[in-house]
């Protein structure tokens, strides 16, 4: 398939991995941003193609992983509530909350449905008037315009049995936690490819300037990876640290305007807490106040629920790479 | 969970709200919000994450960068560094 199999081209991957070692003459630890990256690193192996001096440590860019168990749990008291039809992606429906997940609510009877996008829940709701249809608004920067679609047209369509349980988590702040922490040894970043589709990248720019590390936008085919990693590598072999875009078939330098401007009517910037990591200030996305009437949290006074996590979590250290 | 993939666009329904279109994925077709993609035409390529198109693939970029290593290559190549 075209802008697949080319990324994929074994030689082109060996001719990069070549590459990287005739650049590497030390030690450097680099972290890749999004879990759809470190999945094509396990998946095509990528770690045995690079020399022994790099390691790639895989960070805390997925937004299932780092949903709060408190979140999860919401979800569920949400979805086994009589009258309520509860829509979300896929990955969402296996995390488990404290005592299950949302498809053992669905094996118990309650209407817990599998969507492919925001929209189909909006459809969902148009088609039952009488029931309260619930989506369940999890992701990064990547996501959020689509669930901020589904808000719009909900109430351009003058729905009011649509809202969205909205737990949205921005990289930036992420990696800014990461990097000023004490603990901290990732020297370079993988930037996610897809996250600065929707945001671009000028938001990275201070960061790469104030913690001196480079920052490579990377896309997620082998060949996008190895390329991400030589870019990074060679910068820190040259002392240099800026921000850099390998992905530049996707991501431009200011994103994609209209998705942008959606969000900003859409959302706001909030404190949020992630999984294992804690809350981190304003690292995540909720309803602007005049979409408060979609908000399942709200609606559902879902507020009082709160979950204290297992001390005996390591998920954050982990996802931190300390 | 932001796995996108490109797509080819074979038709565009500017006349709905948002605008919409079939979008194929190695001959699986689906239809996709093409409303953040203004001047998206039929046959070019898009991005798509949960039925929105993100971005249009830019072609010449996608060239370059496969080039890259060509030029590297040889420059690797004057260098002797090619086991």
């Amino acid at each position: 398939m075209k802008y697949i199999d080319e990324d994929r081209d074994g030689s082109m991957a060996r001719g990069y991995a070549r590459l990287i070692r005739t650049v590497t003459t030390c030690r450097w630890t680099l972290m890749e941003i999004c879990g759809g990256q470190t999945h094509t690193i396990v998946k095509f192996g990528i770690e045995t193609l690079l020399p022994p001096e790099i390691e790639l440590v895989h960070g805390p860019g997925c937004p299932v992983c780092v949903t709060p168990l408190e979140i999860i749990d919401k979800a569920i008291a949400i979805a086994s509530m009589p009258n309520v039809i509860f829509t979300s992606s896929e990955d969402m429906l296996r995390v488990p909350g404290s005592m299950k997940d949302l498809l053992a609510v669905k094996a118990e009877g309650g209407d817990v449905r599998m969507v492919y996008s925001p929209l189909d829940a909006v459809k969902i709701a148009q088609h039952h008037p009488h029931k309260s249809v619930v989506f369940f608004a999890v992701g990064f920067e990547t996501t959020a315009p689509a669930n901020a679609m589904a808000v719009w047209e909900a109430r351009r369509l003058g729905l009011k049995n649509f809202s969205i349980l909205c737990s949205h988590v921005l990289v930036p702040p992420a990696i800014e936690a990461i990097l000023s922490s004490p603990h901290n040894h990732v020297q370079g970043f993988l930037a996610a490819g897809h996250v600065c589709t929707v945001m671009g990248y000028e938001e990275y720019i201070p960061l790469a300037a104030k913690y001196r590390v480079p920052i490579v936008v990377t896309g997620f085919e082998p060949v996008d990876i190895l390329q991400g990693v030589y870019m990074t590598v060679k910068q820190l072999e040259e002392g240099r640290y800026e921000v850099e875009n390998q992905y530049s078939r996707s991501v431009r330098r200011e994103g994609n305007v209209p998705a942008r401007r959606l969000l900003a009517e859409v959302f706001r910037a909030v404190d949020r807490k992630r999984r294992g990591i804690g809350e981190i200030p304003m690292s995540g996305y909720a309803l602007r106040e005049e979409f408060a009437d979609y908000d399942a949290e709200r609606l559902f006074k879902a507020n009082a629920i709160t979950v204290q996590e297992s001390p005996l979590c390591i998920a954050g250290l982990v996802l931190q790479g300390f | 969970m932001c796995l996108a993939i490109p797509g080819k666009v074979l038709n565009v329904n500017k006349n709905v709200q948002p605008v919409m279109g079939d979008v194929s994925f190695g001959g699986i077709t689906k239809r996709v919000c093409l409303e953040w993609i203004p001047d998206v035409k039929e046959g070019e390529y898009v991005i798509v994450h949960v039925g929105f198109a993100i971005s249009k693939m830019d072609e010449k970029e996608a060239l370059e960068t496969l080039d890259m290593l060509r030029q590297m290559g040889e420059n690797l190549d004057e260098l002797g560094a090619v086991p």
